[in-house]
C-alpha cells in the first residue's frame, strides 16, 4: 500500500562515481535523510552519510537535493513531486570522501586562524554588587566575577551564535564554489564567527585585520546567496558581513580616522 | 602491530561532547600532552542537541537558592541512590563552571539587571537553569570547542575507539579505527578519559543519535571496570510521537518550564492526579493554584502559590503519561497533549523556544503557538555508568577515568533536567585534572601486540564471501525488543525473556556480514557496535532483574513499591570469566550535616 520514492544517490569518491537508483517505501512525514537510511537498511549498508540530531540542530547532514543545498533531516519528501526521482548529491564545494560525506576539514583550519574570545577586564562597577546572596554558599573563584550586559546586547550576537556549522553557506558562496578561493577567503560561516566575537559585549580582541587580509572579506560582493540558504535564518550578509565591511573601511580606508589614530592612538 | 599507525600521548580523551572537551582543556592546562578523539566531526556530539539549560545555583533569579537546595533536589530526584559526594561536588561547583563558561565567551540569556537568566525545570525548587533559548547545548559545545582548539590539544575526528589496552592491571592505551579510511590506529597513553555519552540506540523510541551505542560503557566493562546503577534508564516524558519519521525526537522540558501544560485526550490536565507522597504538599493541587504560580512567575514576582505538577521529576511524569495512554485517554497518535499555545503569547514562544517552534512547523506541520503538541515518553539518558571515585573520576581500573553521561553515580535512580550539562563541566574538569596528574606519576605502559592483533582480526571478520545477516536487521530487532521488554515498566518474566533474546542476537551478530570495503562503511561500523549494545543491554537487563522494587527510572510491575532496604544498596555490574555479573553494594554513609539537609522541609 505504501507509496514508493525513487532516489538517485551519488555513490563514489572524489575521483569517480555514479548516480545509483534506489526505491524505498514512503511514510508520512518522511524526510530525505530517512529515505537515505532506508537505502542503507534495505540495499546498501555501506552507503556513507553523516547525521546526528535528525532535528536541524547539529549541521551534519548537509547535501544537495535536486540541486538545492539542504539539511537532509529537515527536507520533507512530500515537498517533491510524487513519482519523480529525487536526486541526492554531496555538497559541491568540498572534496567527496565517499558517497554523501565530504571532507570539510578546511573549515576547521580556517576557524583555527581566528583568535579566540578574549574577556575584557570586568570593571568593579560591573561586578555583582551583592555577591553574598549569590555565591556565599557556593565556592567561587575570583577569576569568574560576574559581568553584566543586557538581553538586547546579547540578542545581537546570539543570532550569530545560532550557527550549526552546516557549511551550506560555504557551499553556495561563488567565491568558494566557482572560484575556489579557499586559500584567500574564509567564507560566510567565518564572517559570522568573527562578527560573533567582534560584537560580543565582553570581548576585547581585534580581528579586523585578519578578516580583511587573511579571510579576504573584500572578495565578498554581497550576492546574499549565503543568507538565502542558512537553515538557522542568520542574516549573514546584512548583520555580519556588511557591518564588518563598514568597520574595515572605517579602520583602514577612512583617511581622517586613520590620521586621528596616528595622532591620538588611544582614541 | 607495527603495521598500525601509532600515536603517543600523556592523556587520551575519548569523546568530544561537553565532558570530553572540558576534560581535554583541563588536562592540557595541567601540562599533559592531550589528544581528543571522537566519532563525529568536532562540534556535533550529543551535547550540541541539549536544549533546556544547565542547572547551577547561581541564585540570580531566586536569591534563596544555594548549593544546599540544589544538592537536596538532586538527591530527592535520584531517590537517594546518588553517590552523595558527587551530588555535593556538583551542586557546589556548578555555579563556577557556568561563570567560567561565560568568561570563555558563552552568551546566556539575561535577567533584567543583566545577569545570567535562570528558568524553572522539573524537580528544581527554584528557577535554576542557565540557558540560551532552547539551544543551550550548542552554546556550550561551541564555546568549549573554540576554547579547546586554542589549548594545544590534538583533535582526532571521525575515529572510533574500540578497545582499551592494558598493561597488567593499568591502562596502557587504546585501539580503534579511522572511519573514513577504515585503517586501525593505536594510541599509547598514560591515562584515558572516557567521555563517550550514552546508550539509547538500543531502544526503538529514543532521543539519542547513532553515536549512542554504549561504546564507553562496554569498553569499561571489558577492561574490568565496575559499572553502577545500570538498571536506571531515563525515559523523557516528552518526545515527539507523530509523524513516524520523528518519533522519539526530544521536546525540551523547557516547554513546561515556560508554562506548558499536559492534557490527556479528553483535554483534562491530569498531572494533579499523580503527585507522589514524597512531594505531597509541595505542588499545586488545583488548576487555579497552578495558574496563579504561572502568573506570579511571569510577572517576575516570588510565587506564593505552589508549583504546577507538570514540573514533577521526569520519572513521575513519564509514568503518568504512560498510564493515561494505557488507560485509553491518549491523543490520536498514541501520546498526550503538551500545550503552550494557550498559556503564552506567540511572540514569547518563538523567542524562548525557537527550535521547538521550527521543529514542529517543519517536521510535523504543527504551529505550537496556536496548537498543542502530541508527546510521549522517549528513551533519553543513562543514569548508570562507570563507577568512579567522586573526587578524581578514576574508575576501578587504574588510569581509566570517566566523565559525563558515561559516568555513573551522580544521578542515582533519576536525573533532574539540566543536571547533565552541569555534570559535564564539573566532572569533566575534575577528570581532566586528575588524568593529567596521573600521567605525571606514571610512565607509559607496554602495549600487548597480541591483544591489538586479536581485536583487529575480530573487527575484520564481518567482511567475507559467506552469507550473513545485515547488521541493520539485527539492530532493529534489538531495539524493538528492548523497548517492549526492558522499557519504562518491567517484570521478571519480560526481563528473563529479554536475556534469552540477547543471547540469540549475540549469536546472529557474530555472524553478520557487510558488503563493500573498510572505507567509510556505516554497515561495518554498526556490525562492530552491536557487540557493545548487546553487552550493555545485558548489563541493564540483569541489573533490572536484580532490583526487585520500583524506584526512579526503574519500575517493576511485579514489585511496584519502593523498598527502604533497596535504598541502601546500589547494583554494581562487572564482567568476569563467568560473564556479566551483578552484585549489590552498600551505599557509602553520608555525613550527618548532609543527612540533615535531606530531612529539612
Ligand atoms: C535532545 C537532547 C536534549 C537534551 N537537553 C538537555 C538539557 O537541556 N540539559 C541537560 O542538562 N541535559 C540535556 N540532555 C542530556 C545531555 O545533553 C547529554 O547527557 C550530554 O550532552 C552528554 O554529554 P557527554 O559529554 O557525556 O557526551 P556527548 O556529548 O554525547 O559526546 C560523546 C562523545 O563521545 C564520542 N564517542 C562515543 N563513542 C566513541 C568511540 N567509541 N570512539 C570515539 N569517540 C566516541 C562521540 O563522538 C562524542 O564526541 C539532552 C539530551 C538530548 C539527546
Ligand atoms: S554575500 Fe558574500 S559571502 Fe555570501 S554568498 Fe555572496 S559573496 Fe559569498
Ligand atoms: S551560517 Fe548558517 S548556513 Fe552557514 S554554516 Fe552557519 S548555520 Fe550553516
Ligand atoms: S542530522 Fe543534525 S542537522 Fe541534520
Amino acid at each position: 500500500m505504501a507509496e514508493e520514492a525513487i532516489l538517485h544517490i551519488y555513490r563514489g569518491n572524489n575521483d569517480k562515481g555514479e548516480m545509483v537508483e534506489y526505491r524505498v517505501p514512503v511514510q508520512p512525514g518522511m524526510v530525505v535523510l530517512d529515505a537515505v537510511h532506508a537505502v542503507q537498511a534495505m540495499y546498501s549498508p555501506d552507503l556513507a552519510v553523516r547525521w546526528n540530531c535528525k532535528a536541524g540542530k547539529c549541521g551534519s547532514c548537509s547535501g544537495e537535493v535536486n540541486g538545492k543545498p539542504r539539511l537532509m533531516c529537515m527536507d520533507r519528501m512530500d515537498k517533491y513531486p510524487a513519482g519523480e526521482p529525487i536526486v541526492i548529491r554531496p555538497i559541491k564545494s568540498f572534496p567527496v570522501m565517499k558517497d554523501l560525506a565530504t571532507d570539510v576539514s578546511w573549515n576547521y583550519r580556517v576557524n583555527k586562524k581566528i583568535p579566540p574570545f578574549q574577556m575584557k577586564p570586568v570593571a568593579t562597577s560591573l561586578r555583582d554588587a551583592d555577591a553574598k546572596s549569590a555565591g556565599s554558599e557556593s565556592r567561587r573563584d575570583s577569576a569568574t566575577a560576574e559581568p553584566r550586559f543586557s538581553q538586547e546586547e546579547a540578542d545581537r550576537v546570539q543570532e550569530f551564535r545560532k550557527c550549526i556549522e552546516c557549511y551550506l553557506c560555504q557551499n553556495v558562496c561563488h567565491v568558494l564554489r566557482d572560484h575556489e578561493k579557499h586559500e584567500e577567503f574564509g567564507g560566510p560561516r567565518f564572517f559570522v564567527r568573527v562578527a560573533s566575537l567582534e560584537m560580543h559585549p565582553l570581548d576585547c580582541g581585534d580581528r579586523l585585520e585578519l578578516v580583511k587580509d587573511q579571510l579576504g572579506l573584500g572578495f565578498c560582493n554581497i550576492t546574499r546567496c549565503c543568507t538565502e540558504v542558512c537553515p538557522e535564518h542568520i542574516h549573514i550578509t546584512d548583520n555580519a558581513i556588511i557591518p564588518l565591511k563598514e568597520r574595515v573601511v572605517d579602520r583602514f580606508y577612512d583617511p581622517i580616522k586613520k590620521l586621528l589614530r596616528i595622532v591620538f592612538p588611544k582614541a | 602491530m607495527d603495521k598500525y599507525q601509532t600515536f603517543e600521548y600523556d592523556v587520551v580523551v575519548i569523546g568530544a561532547g561537553g565532558a570530553g572537551l572540558r576534560a581535554a582543556i583541563e588536562s592540557s592546562a595541567n601540562g599533559a600532552k592531550t589528544a581528543l578523539v571522537c566519532k563525529s566531526l568536532l562540534g556535533k556530539a550529543h551535547t550540541v542537541m541539549a536544549e533546556g539549560g544547565m542547572a547551577a545555583a547561581l541564585a540570580n533569579v531566586e536569591s534563596r537558592d544555594s548549593w544546599k537546595t540544589h544538592f537536596r533536589d538532586t538527591m530527592r530526584g535520584g531517590k537517594f541512590l546518588n553517590q552523595w559526594r558527587m551530588a555535593q561536588l556538583h551542586a557546589q561547583e556548578a555555579p563556577d563552571r557556568v561563570r567560567e563558561l561565560e568568561s570563555w565567551g558563552a552568551v546566556f540569556d539575561r535577567t533584567k539587571d543583566g545577569r545570567i537568566l535562570q528558568r524553572n525545570f522539573g524537580g528544581h525548587t527554584y528557577p535554576r537553569l542557565a540557558h540560551v533559548g532552547d539551544r543551550t547545548g550548542l552554546e556550550m559545545i561551541r564555546t568549549l570547542q573554540d576554547k579547546g582548539i586554542h589549548s594545544g590539544i590534538d583533535v582526532h575526528m571521525e575515529v572510533t575507539i574500540r578497545w582499551i589496552l592494558k598493561d597488567g592491571n593499568r591502562v596502557a592505551g587504546c585501539f580503534g579505527y579511522q572511519r573514513e579510511s577504515g585503517r586501525f590506529v593505536v594510541y599509547k597513553a598514560k591515562a584515558i578519559v572516557l567521555a563517550t555519552g550514552g546508550i539509547g540506540r538500543s531502544w526503538e523510541i529514543t532521543s539519542n543519535s547513532w553515536e549512542y551505542t554504549a561504546d564507553g560503557h562496554a569498553m569499561a566493562l571489558w577492561a574490568g571496570a565496575d559499572l553502577i546503577d545500570m538498571e536506571f534508564v531515563q525515559f523523557h516524558p516528552t518526545g515527539m510521537v507523530w509523524p513516524p519519521s520523528v518519533r522519539g525526537t526530544l521536546i525540551t522540558e523547557g516547554v513546561r518550564g515556560e508554562g506548558g501544560v499536559l492534557l490527556n485526550g479528553k483535554r483534562e490536565r491530569f498531572m494533579f492526579n499523580y503527585i507522589p507522597d514524597m512531594f505531597k504538599g509541595e505542588f499545586a493541587e488545583t488548576e487555579e493554584e497552578a495558574n496563579q504560580w504561572m502568573a506570579q512567575t511571569l510577572a517576575g514576582e516570588r510565587p506564593t502559590a505552589r508549583r504546577p505538577p507538570e514540573l514533577l521529576t521526569r520519572d513521575v511524569v513519564a509514568r503518568a503519561i504512560r498510564r493515561e495512554i494505557r488507560d485509553g485517554r491518549g491523543s490520536p497518535h498514541g501520546g498526550v497533549f503538551l500545550d503552550i499555545a494557550s498559556r503564552r503569547k506567540a511572540e514569547d514562544i518563538k523567542k524562548k523556544l525557537p527550535s521547538m517552534y521550527h521543529q514542529f512547523k517543519e517536521l510535523a506541520d504543527v504551529d505550537i503557538t496556536t496548537d498543542p503538541m502530541e508527546v510521549g515518553p522517549t528513551c533519553h539518558y543513562a543514569m548508570g555508568g562507570v563507577r568512579v571515585n567522586p573526587e578524581t573520576q578514576e574508575s576501578t581500573v587504574p588510569g581509566l577515568f570517566a566523565a559525563g553521561e558515561v559516568g555513573g553515580g551522580m544521578h542515582g535512580a533519576n536525573r533532574l533536567g539540566g543536571n547533565s550539562l552541569s555534570d559535564l563541566l564539573v566532572f569533566g574538569k575534575r577528570a581532566g585534572e586528575h588524568a593529567a596528574k596521573k600521567a605525571k606519576e606514571v610512565s607509559q605502559g607496554t602495549i600487548n601486540a597480541d591483544e591489538v592483533n586479536r581485536v583487529a582480526a575480530e573487527a575484520l571478520k564481518f567482511f567475507g564471501d559467506e552469507q550473513g545477516e545485515n547488521p541493520y536487521a539485527i539492530h532493529e530487532e534489538l531495539r524493538l525488543m528492548m523497548q517492549s521488554l526492558v522499557g519504562i515498566v518491567r517484570t521478571d518474566e519480560d526481563l528473563r525473556a529479554a536475556l534469552a533474546k540477547i543471547g540469540e542476537y549475540r549469536a546472529r551478530a557474530a555472524k553478520a556480514k557487510v558488503g563493500g570495503n573498510i572505507q567509510y562503511n556505516p554497515g561495518w561500523h554498526l556490525a562492530l557496535d552491536l557487540k557493545n549494545m548487546l553487552d550493555i543491554s545485558e548489563a541493564v537487563t540483569k541489573a533490572a532483574l536484580e532490583r526487585t522494587e520500583s524506584r526512579g527510572g526503574h519500575t517493576r510491575e511485579d514489585f511496584p513499591e519502593t523498598d527502604k532496604e533497596w535504598g541502601k544498596v546500589n547494583c554494581v555490574v562487572r564482567q568476569n570469566k563467568d560473564g556479566i555479573q551483578v552484585v549489590r553494594e552498600p551505599r557509602p554513609p553520608m555525613p550527618a550535616e548532609l543527612e540533615e539537609l535531606l530531612k529539612k522541609d
